[in-house]
C-alpha cells in the first residue's frame, strides 16, 4: 500500500470530520435553542425551588446569554473534553455515553457481523439459484423486512419469544433488584440475544438483496461466460469469480449501513428496554436533557462518519484496479 | 493425419424479444449455418461487425445467453455434440480465445487466470510451469504473471488470451476476432500463433471481419452475409480476378480488396429481423432470377466448395454476363481525407454505413 496517499487520505478525512462536527453542533444547537426545551425546568423536575435558585441555575446554564456565546461556550468546553452533565442521570455526559455506547456497540457489532455474514450467504445462494424456490424465499423474506417498520418487527419478536414462549426476559437491561455491576455475563448475554437477533434479521435484507443482484450481474458477465467455456462450473466457479468480485462491494455496503444500524438500534433498544445509547437518546429527548442529547448527536455523527470513511478506504485502497490504477487526488 | 473435428449443420440462433407492448418476436441472428473443420486446418468465418460471429463461437461452446435459442445439429469427432457434451469437453478439447480483455476476471492475477481451475497443488505447479513457458514463448515477462487485466496493454492482453487456449492441449481452438486493435507486427505475430497451432494438428476456427487476416492464414473461408453463410471457398480461390469465386457477394468482396480495384456493389446487408423471404443478397444482386426474390437458396456443394445461390453453376462457369458496375460510390476520398488510409474492413464498414444512412434519409 502507498503510505503517502494513505496519509493524505486520512488527513483529508480528518479535516472533513472536524468540519462535519462543527456543522452538526451548530445545527443541533440552533434546533434545540428554537425548540421549547427549557433545561432549567428539566433539571428541577418536580422539586420545589425558590426563585433565587432558579436564577442561579439560569446563570449556570447560560439561559439568558446570546446564542453565539452559548455556542462558543459549549464548543470550548467540548474541546476540553467536557460535554457537560446529564440532567437525568446526574453524571458527566461523557460517562453516560461511554457506558451506554459500550452496551450499544456490543449489540450493534454483534448484529452487524451476523447480518453481514447471513445476508451475504443468503444473497449468494439466491443469486446462484436464481429463479428457484431458494431465490424466491430469500427475496420474499427481504421484501417483507424492507417493507415492515422496525419497531413492529421488534414488538413481534418480543411478543413471540418473551411473552408467549418465555425464553427471554421482556426487558430491563438489569434484572430488578440487582446492581448493574453485579450482573453476570450470562444475564447480560440473555438480554443481548433477542435485540441482537432482531437487529441482525433486519439488517439482512439490504445486504442480501445487494449481494444477490451483484452476483447475478457478475454471473452474466463476459468473464464468467469465458470461465464456463474453460470448463469451470458450480460452486468453484462462484468461489473463483463470483465471490471474488462481490465481496468487496458487499463489505463496503455493510460499512455504509452504519446509519441504518444506529437508527435500528435506537428503536430496538427502546422496545426491548436495552440500556444502550439509543434508549438514552430517546430518554434525553423526552426529558429535555440537552447536554446528553447534544453529546449523543456528536457521538453518533462520529460513528456513522467512521463507517463511511472505512467504506471509502476499502474502495480506494483494497480494490487493485483503483489502488494501482490512480493515486488519490483531492 | 486429418480427421473431421467439428461439423455444424444447419444451425440457427435466435433471440426471444419483447417488442412494443408484450408482443414477443423472434430475432434471428444466424440462419441455417453449416460448417466443418478438420484437425490441422484453419477455417475462417468472415462477417461484418454485429453479424453474429461471436454467437457462433459461443454456441459451439454452449455458452449462449439464456434468452438465445439454438437449433440445428453439431457433431464433434463424429458424435453428437449436445449441451451436456459441450459442458464436458469445453476447456479441455475445445478452447475459446475470447474477443476482448473483458473476458478476463478483473480481480484475478493473469497467471492464475491463464492456468484456470486446478485440481490440486501439484496440478497447479505444473500448470504454472507450463504457463511460464508459453508466456516466455510469447515474450511476456515475469512481471506480467502478477498483473491484473487492466494493467495489460492491448498487445499483451491479446497474447494472454491466446495463452489461455494453449494450457490444456485442445484439439479445436476457436479464435474470436484475435486481431483488431493490434499493430501490424502484433497481428502477424498472432496469426503466426494460429499457424503454429494448425501445424501442431489443432483445428482452428478463426472468426474475424478482417479479410486480410483470413486470407493470410486460413485454408477455407466461410463468408457470412445477413446471418447466412453464402459461400465456403478455398483460400486459393481468392486469386487472379476472383474467377474461381462463385457467389456474387464474395466476388464483390474480393474485388473490393485494395490489391484488386476496390469495387463494391451498392446497397447494404439486410438487418437481423428484416430478412427477405428469398435470397438474402437479392437486393444487391446484379443477375437475379425470378425465384430469387421469394425462395431461399440452400447451401449446396459445388465441387469442393459450398455456395448458397440458385445460379451457382452458371456463375462458376462464368456463364453470366456481369453487368458493368459503375464505381461512383468509391469517390469518397474528398469527403474524408483519410479514406485511403483506412484498412479494408474499415472501408467496408464505412461504405455500408453510408449506404444505410442514405436509405434512412440522413
Ligand atoms: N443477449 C442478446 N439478446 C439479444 N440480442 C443479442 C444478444 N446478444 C447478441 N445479440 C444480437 O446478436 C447480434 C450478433 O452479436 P455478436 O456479438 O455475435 O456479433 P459479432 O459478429 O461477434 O460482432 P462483433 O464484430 O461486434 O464482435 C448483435 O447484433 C445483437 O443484436
Ligand atoms: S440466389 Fe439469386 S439473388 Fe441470390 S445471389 Fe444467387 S442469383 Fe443473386
Ligand atoms: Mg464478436
Amino acid at each position: 500500500m502507498n503510505y503517502k496517499t494513505l496519509g493524505k487520505f486520512l488527513t483529508y478525512k480528518f479535516i472533513r470530520l472536524v468540519i462535519l462536527i462543527i456543522a452538526v453542533s451548530i445545527i443541533s444547537f440552533l434546533l434545540i435553542d428554537l425548540s421549547p426545551i427549557d433545561p432549567v425546568r428539566a433539571y428541577i423536575g418536580e422539586m420545589a425551588v425558590s426563585a433565587e435558585q432558579i436564577a442561579k441555575l439560569q446563570a449556570y446554564w447560560g439561559v439568558n446569554e446570546p446564542l453565539i456565546s452559548k455556542i462558543t461556550n459549549w464548543v470550548g468546553n467540548i474541546l476540553q473534553g467536557d460535554l457537560g452533565t446529564s440532567l437525568i442521570y446526574r453524571t458527566p455526559v461523557v460517562d453516560v455515553i461511554s457506558e451506554r455506547f459500550t452496551a450499544s456497540l456490543t449489540l450493534m457489532f454483534t448484529s452487524w457481523v451476523i447480518s453481514g455474514v447471513l445476508g451475504f450467504t443468503l444473497g449468494t445462494l439466491a443469486g446462484m439459484y436464481r429463479g428457484t424456490w431458494i431465490d424466491k424465499t430469500v427475496k420474499g423474506y427481504c421484501y417483507i423486512l424492507l417493507a415492515a417498520p422496525t419497531f413492529w418487527i421488534a414488538l413481534l419478536f418480543l411478543m413471540v419469544f418473551s411473552v408467549y414462549l418465555g425464553w427471554f426476559p421482556t426487558g430491563l437491561g438489569v434484572p430488578v433488584g440487582k446492581l448493574a455491576a453485579d450482573v453476570t455475563i450470562w444475564e447480560w448475554l440473555v438480554r443481548l440475544i433477542l435485540p441482537a437477533i432482531t437487529l441482525s434479521l433486519l439488517g439482512v435484507a439490504q445486504i442480501a438483496m445487494f449481494t444477490r443482484d451483484k452476483l447475478i450481474n457478475v454471473l452474466s458477465s463476459d468473464f464468467v461466460v469465458f470461465a464456463k467455456s474453460r470448463g469451470e462450473s458450480g460452486w468453484n466457479l462462484i468461489k473463483r469469480h463470483g465471490i471474488r468480485n462481490i465481496l468487496l462491494p458487499a463489505i463496503t455496503l455493510q460499512f455504509l449501513s452504519f446509519s441504518e444500524l444506529f437508527g435500528g438500534a435506537v428503536l430496538v433498544e427502546q422496545v426491548f428496554s436495552y440500556p444502550g445509547i439509543g434508549q438514552a437518546a430517546v430518554a434525553a429527548g423526552l426529558k429535555s436533557d440537552v447536554p446528553l442529547l447534544l453529546g449523543i448527536v456528536l457521538f453518533s455523527t462520529i460513528f456513522v462518519f467512521c463507517g463511511n470513511a472505512i467504506a471509502d478506504l476499502i474502495y480506494k485502497f483494497v480494490d487493485p484496479r483503483i489502488k494501482e490504477g490512480e493515486s488519490y487526488e483531492q | 493425419m486429418q480427421e473431421k473435428l467439428l461439423e455444424v449443420s444447419n444451425i440457427s440462433i435466435s433471440f426471444l424479444q419483447y417488442s412494443a407492448g408484450l408482443r414477443q418476436s423472434n430475432l434471428k441472428v444466424i440462419s441455417d449455418l453449416t460448417l466443418d473443420i478438420s484437425s490441422g486446418e484453419i477455417v475462417a468465418v468472415l462477417g461484418s461487425s454485429g453479424s453474429g460471429k461471436s454467437l457462433l463461437a459461443h454456441s459451439i461452446l454452449g455458452i449462449l445467453p439464456s434468452n438465445a435459442s439454438l437449433s440445428g445439429k453439431m457433431t464433434y469427432l463424429g458424435k453428437d455434440l449436445n449441451q451436456k457434451r459441450k459442458e464436458k469437453i469445453r476447456g479441455d478439447e475445445i478452447a475459446l480465445i475470447p474477443q476482448s480483455v473483458n473476458y478476463l476476471d478483473p480481480l484475478m492475477k493473469v497467471s492464475n487466470q491463464v492456468i484456470g481451475e486446478c485440481e490440486n497443488e501439484e496440478d497447479k505447479k505444473s500448470k504454472l510451469l507450463k504457463q511460464r513457458e508459453i508466456f516466455e514463448k510469447y515474450g511476456l515477462s515475469k512481471e506480467v504473471d502478477d498483473m491484473y487485466p487492466f494493467q495489460l496493454s492491448g498487445g499483451m492482453a491479446r497474447r494472454v488470451l491466446v495463452s489461455t487456449a494453449l494450457i490444456s492441449n485442445p484439439k479445436l481452438v476457436i479464435a474470436d476476432e484475435p486481431t483488431p486493435g493490434l499493430d501490424e507486427k502484433s497481428v502477424e505475430e498472432t496469426l503466426n500463433h494460429l499457424r503454429q497451432m494448425a501445424q501442431d494438428n489443432v483445428g482452428v476456427l478463426l472468426i474475424t471481419h478482417d479479410i486480410d487476416a483470413a486470407l493470410s492464414v486460413a485454408d477455407k473461408i466461410a463468408i457470412f452475409y445477413a446471418g447466412y453463410v453464402i459461400e465456403i471457398a478455398n483460400v486459393e480461390d481468392f486469386s487472379g480476378n476472383g474467377e474461381n469465386l462463385i457467389h456474387p457477394y464474395t466476388k464483390a468482396l474480393y474485388n473490393a480488396l485494395p490489391q484488386t480495384d476496390f469495387k463494391l456493389t451498392t446497397g447494404h446487408q439486410p438487418l437481423h429481423g428484416e430478412l427477405p423471404p428469398g435470397c438474402p443478397y437479392f437486393e444487391r444482386c446484379d443477375n437475379p432470377t425470378e425465384k430469387c426474390s421469394n425462395n431461399l437458396p440452400i447451401l449446396t456443394e459445388i465441387s469442393d466448395k459450398k455456395v448458397r445461390c440458385y445460379r451457382a453453376n452458371e456463375f462458376k462457369n462464368n456463364n453470366v454476363a456481369i453487368k458493368e458496375e459503375s464505381s461512383d460510390e468509391l469517390h469518397h476520398t474528398d469527403e474524408i481525407g483519410s479514406f485511403e488510409e483506412l484498412n479494408y474492413s474499415e472501408k467496408l464498414d464505412y461504405i455500408e454505413e453510408k449506404d444505410s444512412s442514405k436509405e434512412a434519409g440522413v
